[in-house]
């Protein structure tokens, strides 16, 4: 049975950490909880890279569940994007657990730490199953998986903004994920099949209908409100700012990137030969609201006193820019769209961790240690954390030899290849923006005396939480000067959506 | 070039650049034994390179070409490298390591953008070079440093982004990502040359230079005078020859720089402006773009670097001993300062092209080139700018500082390794204009120019108007220092008090126009932006979950209305 059992490895990316999360309850003491919740991580880890590695060796994977082929039977399909985005869910999983131990411990309260656990583990069960699943149906039931064991992360918060936050957020959610589910009806209605590739392969035959546009609208609401798309990013801020900090890392490095995904493989893979990316339409839906929001958000960034609200909002900044490239509608612009996806998980990621780790350290009061001011003169009394938050703040701006500047590179070529230059000059003016903001924090906490009365003495956060931190970090520069993992694969991911759907290889391998 | 030694298999300025970071986890004891010998073994690494590609790699998917050597090369990574350790030898004495570790790190950039043979390499070393030195202002850790320093980084990092926009329009044009010579006949090499020249201090944003150097500490200055805007020349150099344009950017350049330096009171800031003011004669030369005028460019590039560099210590050494820098505060120094005194006028005497110093063996030939090329309107202004020259940087700042009516300060010489590091490159002043030719021999192309022998009309009159107006200028002021300290100023008061005043009066009140006009619009600009944006602003308020659903309404509505207009 063994040998037979990386055949079975797709079904298993979702199964595992679903069925692990019940088991999870039985752990109540936090530290057993937080050890099965590491286990299970390292273990979904391995089976992503494996998986990976398969799909880089033998081309795509097909699984069909219970046997029953596709179209009837609900099929697992495995491409290099579905891949890569498992290796990069679940490794970004195994830090945050990994890293959480001591921020649960200080921002959660004890009685309530098994179930951080057991909606993380839930959380990466969806969001594994969304990208895994080459069923449209079957991925609304994994994006609510992930959503309602988000909104109780989220809730999860110290203070009562939390539950607003987590409130307007499952308000705002659950209408995205509504509007995502009436869009597929619709296509239902249209081809009479829910598989991706089925669904692909009769809008290529159809003629244009009415049904289909209004479809593709509502699609494309319901993912940008869940990707937090300027101007549906309302619910980011908040629940990003008032979450516990280990909930924002992990959400912050992989919900949006999984929306993202969605839109990737809905308007790419699903909609692959309607006439609409071949239309300049697309672009006018996407590009505009992008450009709003690399600016917009970058604005409200740089007046921001609260440190986690500003991230929040470089993030939809950020979303900004890979919806841009995935609305220049071409192989690069999609390309350079994913690897931004990739690079961004790292660099919000490793700040979201140098936040928590000051947090950790500052201070009890939940808003007060993300004031700005409470991070003067933090740069002597935890340096090795700051230094953290400075080289992966100069990612995020774009300085060369960081994952950063990769990003802002292929968006750049990308523009020009299309002939925008307006646009590929708005992308280079919207990135000074960044120094302004991160700039701020690196002033108070380097170059301001610290506030008179504050506890002044050198107070490094633990190496549970520095390590995993500085991984964060090492990859931001790793992957800004060998760009072959990162760049390659996604370039070979966008060159795949581009080929049209040619017929189903459904069944089992 | 070393041919004994192999070349290092990786740019030498990383060696500055690791040098840089590691400082602060070198016991303090060492540390300046390591500040003194890393400079060292960069310009040892300079010099093993050889001409051609030495270092390739891939990045991005381009062949890099890290390290590719050649004489201009080699020109500006020994003098970046050279000055780096005179820097290094004056700043022993400077407690605040960030300041050093930053210092060594951009001169690092600076070497590593002189030797990059490919134009993402380049850009890397461009940015390292911007983050670098706006951290050596900010270590001043005074409000006006910070300040500043986030004014001079957003003007470098718009450069940077610029020269990026540049570089990945040309590599989609064209493929291609050398370093070479370009015409300036693409909207991409446009923006390139753009950025550069925002290095350079050239208009409409020269104001960044004035406006950050003055800020940093005694020691910070005499980094930041050497590095930025010189590789921005080398840069043009290799890439822009011979583009018109850069001559009138130049010559801007040469006279904003002088005006401005005859109406500062500050003597960092007239030693400021005068860079801008010398950078000018480089550009001219780049845009000239002939082997005499390159050649010359990259000698006064070099020269410039030393003897600017032994003025602004001078000045560092005054404020290290004061805490002054208004000339209107000191003077009289000479007496207790005798050594800081002579470096300075030596400085001085370079800077104004005085024979047998460096200044009047390098910078003439920019002058000569564009008598060859029959540029007569250039050659005219390139020499009454030299006039211009002697009086702000070769009379005005010696003149307050030293001299003048006595201050009543009485400070002494500073600490030996400072007076160490004056020496050395007062010692380079006087050498290289004794004795050109091992700089010569160093330039891009062959030197046919003898600057001694005065064969040429253009040379004769130009030494002529320099010893006529040194004579002029000098003699009688000297002497009446030692008499009546009263009526020593009659030729600023008579002369160019009168120039200096119209400049002022109209001058100024346009500038002030202009100013609160900008300033109007800037605070307009940050209020209606914060109204918006700010924390209590519509765009960051916490909305309602009604006002949030209004926008997805509005956007499904917004989409289905596009998709009906355009008659799907």
């Amino acid at each position: 049975m063994l040998p037979d059992l990386p055949l079975h490895l797709p079904p298993l990316h979702l199964a595992v950490p679903l069925m692990a999360a019940p088991v999870g309850v039985l752990w109540r003491r936090p530290v057993l909880a937080w050890g099965w919740a590491a286990v299970v991580s390292a273990v979904t880890l391995l089976m992503a890279v494996t998986t990976l590695v398969t799909v880089l060796g033998h081309g795509p994977v097909s699984y069909a569940v219970g046997n029953w082929p596709a179209p009837w039977g609900i099929e697992l399909k495995l491409d290099i994007l579905s891949a890569l985005m498992l290796v990069l869910i679940n490794g970004i999983g195994l830090l945050t657990v990994l890293y959480g131990r001591a921020s649960v411990q200080s921002e959660i309260q004890a009685s309530h730490q098994y179930l951080y656990y057991i909606c993380y583990l839930l959380a990466l069960a969806g969001l594994s199953g969304m990208v895994i699943t080459g069923d449209a149906f079957n991925l609304f039931v994994c994006l609510e998986i992930s959503s309602l064991s988000s909104y109780a992360l989220i809730a999860m918060g110290k203070g009562r903004k939390a539950l607003t936050a987590a409130y307007n957020y499952l308000v705002l959610g659950t209408i995205g994920a509504t509007f995502y589910i009436i869009g597929v009806g619709m296509l239902y209605m249209v081809t009479g099949t829910l598989n991706m590739a089925d669904i692909a392969l009769h809008m290529q035959a159809a003629p244009v209908n009415r049904t289909e546009v209004v479809a593709i609208a509502f699609l494309l609401v319901g993912i940008g409100l869940k990707l937090a798309l300027f101007p549906l990013h309302k619910w980011l801020p908040n629940a990003y700012a008032h979450a516990p900090t280990a909930v924002t890392t992990f959400l912050a490095s992989t919900a949006t990137k999984v929306s993202l995904y969605i839109l990737i493989r809905v308007f790419f893979t699903v909609l692959n030969g309607a006439p609409l990316l071949a239309s300049h339409l697309w672009a006018e839906m996407l590009v505009p609201f992008a450009i709003a929001g690399m600016f917009s958000a970058s604005l409200v960034a740089i007046f921001q006193t609260n440190i986690k609200k500003m991230l929040a909002y470089s993030s939809v900044a950020q979303i900004g820019y890979m919806a841009l490239g995935l609305g220049f509608g071409t192989v690069n612009g999609l390309a350079a769209g994913i690897i931004h996806m990739i690079n961004h998980a790292m660099i919000k990621g490793a700040l979201f961790m140098a936040v928590g780790c000051a947090v950790l350290r500052i201070g009890t009061s939940a808003s007060g240690a993300v004031r700005v001011e409470s991070w003067q003169g933090l740069g002597r009394r935890m340096p090795l954390t700051m230094f953290a938050f400075v080289l992966a703040g100069l990612s995020l701006i774009g300085v060369p030899l960081t994952t950063g500047f990769v990003s802002k590179w292929y968006l750049m070529m990308a523009a020009f290849e299309k002939g925008w230059w307006l646009v590929a000059v708005l992308i280079v003016l919207s990135s000074l923006l960044a120094v302004v903001y991160i700039w701020r924090v690196v002033e108070a906490a380097y170059l301001r005396p610290a506030l008179p009365g504050s506890d002044t003495s050198r107070c490094e956060a633990p190496l549970s939480m520095l390590l995993p931190l500085y991984l964060l970090v090492a990859a931001n520069i790793w992957f800004g000067i060998d760009t072959r993992f990162t760049v390659d694969l996604a370039q070979a991911a966008a060159s795949a959506l581009f080929q049209p759907v040619t017929g189903l290889n459904g069944g089992a391998q | 070039m070393i041919e004994a030694l192999p070349p290092l298999p990786f740019p030498p300025g990383l060696i500055l650049i690791a040098g840089g970071l590691l400082l602060p986890l070198i016991p303090a004891a060492l540390r300046s034994g390591w500040l003194l010998l890393v400079p060292l073994l960069g310009l040892l690494a300079v010099w093993t390179i050889p001409d051609g590609v030495v270092v390739s790699t891939h990045w991005l998917g381009y062949a890099l070409e890290p390290v590719q050597g050649d004489s201009l090369s080699r020109l500006f990574g020994s003098i970046f490298s050279i000055m780096a350790f005179a820097g290094a030898l004056f700043s022993l004495k400077q407690t605040r390591t960030m300041e050093l570790a930053a210092a060594l790190a951009y001169a690092g950039g600076a070497v590593g953008v002189a030797f990059a043979g490919d134009l993402l390499t380049l850009f890397a070393f461009w940015e390292v070079m911007a983050i670098a030195s706006a951290t050596v202002l900010w270590a001043n850790r005074t409000t006006g440093s910070q300040r500043a320093g986030m004014r001079y980084l957003m003007v470098h990092l718009l450069g940077g982004v610029v020269l990026m926009a540049g570089i990945a329009a040309h590599v989609v044009q064209t493929g291609s990502i050398d370093v070479v010579s370009l015409r300036l006949d693409t909207a991409a090499t446009w923006l390139m040359v753009i950025g550069v020249l925002i290095n350079a201090g050239a208009p409409p944003l020269s104001a960044w230079l004035p406006d950050a150097y003055p800020e940093a500490s005694w020691s910070g200055t005499v980094f930041l005078s050497a590095f930025t805007t010189k590789t921005a020349v080398y840069v043009l150099l290799r890439c822009f020859p011979g583009n018109e344009i850069l001559i009138w950017v130049g010559l801007y350049m040469v006279f904003y720089g002088i005006l401005y330096a005859l109406l500062e009171n500050d003597m960092r800031r007239i030693l400021a402006y005068s860079i801008i003011n010398q950078v000018g004669f480089m550009v001219v030369g780049a845009g000239i773009g002939t082997p005499l005028a390159i050649n010359g460019a990259a000698a006064h590039a070099f020269a410039h670097i030393i003897y600017k560099g032994l003025l602004l210590m001078s000045a560092g050494a005054v404020m290290y001993r004061t805490g002054k820098t208004k000339c209107t505060d000191l003077g009289g120094l000479f007496q207790s300062m005798p050594l800081t005194t002579l470096c300075g006028i030596i400085g001085a005497l370079a800077i104004s092209a005085f024979p047998w110093t460096s200044g009047f063996t390098t910078k003439s030939m920019v002058t000569a080139a564009a008598g060859h090329e029959h540029l007569t309107l250039v050659w005219y202004a390139l020499e009454a700018a030299s006039a211009g020259v002697f009086l702000h940087a070769g009379i005005k700042f010696p003149w307050f500082v030293f001299f003048q009516k006595d201050s009543g300060l009485r400070p002494k010489d500073p600490p030996r390794s400072m007076q160490a590091a004056m020496l050395l490159l007062a010692a380079f002043c006087i050498g290289l204009g004794v004795y050109p030719q091992p700089l010569y021999a160093m330039l891009p192309f062959a030197v046919e120019y003898v600057p001694y022998d005065l064969p040429h009309v253009v040379k004769q009159l130009q030494l002529l108007l320099f010893a006529g107006l040194a004579f002029f200028v000098l003699l009688p002021m000297m002497k009446r220092t030692l008499t009546i300290t009263l009526d020593v100023d009659w030729f600023y008061r008579t002369g160019l008090s009168w120039l200096v005043g119209r400049v002022n009066r109209y001058g100024g009140c346009l500038w002030s126009l202009a100013e609160q006009g900008l300033r109007t619009v800037w605070n307009h600009l940050v209020g209606s932006l914060e109204r918006t944006h700010g924390p209590a602003g519509t765009l960051a308020r916490t909305w309602a979950v009604s006002s949030a659903m209004l926008w997805v309404i509005g956007l499904l509505g917004f989409y289905l209305i596009l998709y009906y207009v355009n008659g799907s």
